[in-house]
């Protein structure tokens, strides 16, 4: 297992190589330019050489790919270069940004399924009544409703109604672990919802595709209970296919973080990201988008490596 | 002689609804008692699993449903038992063994562990006994260095470890009467033989009745006492193995015995023994449902049905004509 770990790992690389070239091509391409907008922001007045003072200040009187060779050596040493406007180390910023948006999607991820696999399970046992018919709609309603809309509303209108609006201040989880999970739980509850949708879906047609298979036959012939037959003999081989899922959904925890972050404050990795689209800085872009690839990846890389704690057939190679 | 373990009577089993409703089991009454082996065969399609399902109340509902009849299990009917009581006796005094050893077991818990559950579950024992009552009966059903194989998963597992995995399993219980749904088709001849010996055994030491399904008449010879034979859900004849083979009195059996595979032919195949195509349970005939294609046919066969009637002491067939030749 270990030999198929490192072997996953070092695939990384080249995968990796490919989507940074193309993240840094295309931030060049959001229009407006940084100089531009440091330079409005001091004088108006700037003339032209100011302006390449301040291009060469940055590096970024060299051509692109010159650019990008510096940035990706700067890279392979874990050196991500620096913010353009704070002069900070990325990675610094980042790092101090990381644990928080994992936090968040830890969260929605479980919220996600402790809200998708009791529904699915039932769905599936109950198919075609009246709750079945209920549960699957609400799950196709929670995938159409976008959680910036809900996101919204729950800031919105509790505090019209009863004055109540969720915290907004960011409180880290080392200084008070119960204020920051009270900040975090709308934002992960709302995520979550929305991941729950096809997860449910997913876990509903497992359940009803596990429940046809013979070994299930044979647990009835034993004269086993429902309980029993769906929780020892069924639900395991029906999570392995929705335990997938959650390596898919990971880029969606991290997309739909980035809007929430923005909704409710917090100060994570998608603040991060919207603030430096907004600024330009391309370096923290470019950084951003390499830790979210990375992450996608590893998340991705344990998934697999979890299928061993519930099939027994998977033998890594 | 003893009372029967199971006395099934005018069993009805219907699928789907409406237009496409099919009687997949029609009025079939057959009884076994302790120590017999009682097989019953048919081609394909013939009701043979769906009447061994029922017996366990097992069909799938919907769509299928037991329409009629009785299922009397030592005088108690399993069709009007609660469900607490029929899971009662599922796995502990009736137990199923199912044709696919591929796929009849959970792919996902150690085999050790489903044979333990019905121990655990009707025998009050607890795991740790159960588990070790498990490697004992690995071992009676003879898999080699059973105190390891009992945490094996399926997968490692040859299909006729399997089997014998299964056969462990319904044992388990030292249940009255045992229903192997054709227990040896998915396997190799040589291991048939081995499973069928061992199944035959095993039941013999606790004088448990044996319903064997199966298509292969060789089998029937070998292991049975009683027969049924089944034709579009319908029995069409039923006596000792002695009746069966040395005076068949309905042509379906004829022709079933004109087919008993010789040795030049390829062991374990499927036979079509009889020209034909096997009948449409959705548009069987007014009368017999064997008419199409049957060399005794006359008028009479395609207007009445022919009922189960006595040729003498336990020997009954459903058939008009003189078969005697
Ligand atoms: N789940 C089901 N849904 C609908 N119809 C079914 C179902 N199971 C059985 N049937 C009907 O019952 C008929 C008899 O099926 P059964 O499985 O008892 O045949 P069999 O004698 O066991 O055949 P085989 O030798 O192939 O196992 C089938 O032809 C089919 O019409
Ligand atoms: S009743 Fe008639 S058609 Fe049916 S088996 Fe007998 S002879 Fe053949
Ligand atoms: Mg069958």
């Amino acid at each position: 297992m270990w030999a198929y770990t490192l072997r996953r790992l070092l695939a990384l690389i080249p995968t990796l190589v490919f989507a940074s070239l193309i993240v840094f091509a295309t931030v060049r391409m959001i229009p407006g330019d940084v100089i531009d907008m440091m330079l409005s922001q001091n004088d108006t007045s700037a003339g032209q050489k100011d302006r390449e003072q301040l291009e060469q200040a940055l590096g970024l009187d060299q051509p692109v790919y010159i650019q990008y060779f510096r940035w990706l050596g700067g890279v392979a040493r874990g050196d991500f270069g620096h913010s353009l406007w704070q002069n900070t180390p990325v990675l610094d910023q980042i790092l101090a940004r990381l644990p928080i948006t994992f936090e968040l999607g830890l969260l929605a991820i479980i919220i996600g399924l402790v809200i998708a696999v009791p529904i699915g399970v039932l769905s599936a046992l109950r198919q075609d009544t009246t709750g079945d018919y209920l549960m699957r709609s609400l799950s196709i309603l929670m995938l159409a409703v976008p959680s910036f809309w809900v996101g919204t509303m729950v800031m919105v209108f509790p505090s019209i109604w009863w004055g109540w609006a969720p915290a907004l201040v960011y409180v880290p989880f080392t200084q008070d672990p119960l204020a920051n999970l009270g900040h975090m739980l709308t934002p992960a509850l709302i995520l979550g919802m929305s991941l729950s949708a096809i997860t449910m879906r997913m876990m509903r047609t497992m359940m009803l595709e596990v429940l046809r298979q013979d070994y299930i036959r044979t647990a009835w012939a034993k004269g086993l209970n429902e309980r029993t037959i769906v929780v020892r003999h069924a639900l395991r081989n029906a999570l392995i296919p929705v335990i997938t899922l959650i390596g898919i959904q990971a880029p969606l925890v991290i997309g739909g973080a980035v809007i929430i972050e923005q909704i409710f404050v917090i100060p994570g990795m998608g603040l991060l990201l919207l603030d430096a689209v907004g600024q330009r800085d391309y370096p923290v872009i470019a950084g951003v988008f390499l830790v979210v690839g990375v992450a996608v990846m590893l998340i991705n890389l344990i998934v697999d490596l979890s299928y061993g704690l519930f099939d027994p057939k998977v033998r890594y190679r | 002689m003893h009372s029967p373990v199971l006395e099934v009577k005018n069993l009805a089993v219907e699928f789907g609804s409406g237009a496409g409703r099919v009687r997949a089991v029609d009025d079939v009454s057959f009884d076994v008692r302790p120590g017999e082996t009682l097989a019953i065969v048919g081609e394909s399609g013939s009701g043979k699993s769906v009447t061994a399902l029922s017996l366990l109340r097992l069909v799938p509902t919907p769509p299928g449903r037991i329409c009629a009849g009785e299922i009397l299990f030592h005088g108690e009917d399993l069709l009007k038992a609660s469900e607490a009581s029929i899971r009662s006796i599922r796995g502990n005094r009736i137990a199923m063994i199912f044709q696919e050893p591929m796929s009849s077991l959970n792919p996902a818990l150690t085999v050790g562990l489903q044979i333990a559950e019905p121990l655990q579950l009707h025998g009050k024992l607890t795991w740790a006994k159960a588990f070790e009552r498990a490697r004992e009966l690995l071992g009676k059903v003879r898999i080699p260095d059973a105190a390891r194989r009992v945490n094996a998963h399926p997968h490692q597992f040859s299909g006729g470890m399997r089997q014998r995995a299964m056969i462990a399993m319904a044992l388990a219980c030292k249940p009255n009467l045992i229903i192997a749904d054709e227990p040896t088709t998915a396997l190799d001849v040589t291991v048939q033989a081995q499973i069928l010996s061992l199944l035959k055994n095993l039941t013999k030491e606790t004088n448990a009745a044996l319903i064997l399904i199966t298509h292969d008449l060789g089998v029937v010879a070998r292991y049975a006492d009683r027969v049924c034979v089944m034709y579009a859900g319908r029995v069409v004849e039923s006596g000792s193995a002695q009746d069966i083979y040395a005076n068949p009195q309905h042509p379906y059996t004829l022709g079933l015995m004109a087919s008993i595979p010789r040795l030049d032919q390829e062991a374990g195949q499927r036979l079509t023994p009889i020209d034909g195509q096997p009948p449409d349970l959705a548009a069987l005939p007014k009368g017999c449902a064997f008419e199409p294609r049957c060399r005794f046919a006359m008028a009479r066969c395609r207007r009445e049905r022919p009922a189960l009637e006595s040729q003498g002491g336990r020997h009954y067939r459903a058939c008009f004509a003189d078969v005697s030749c």
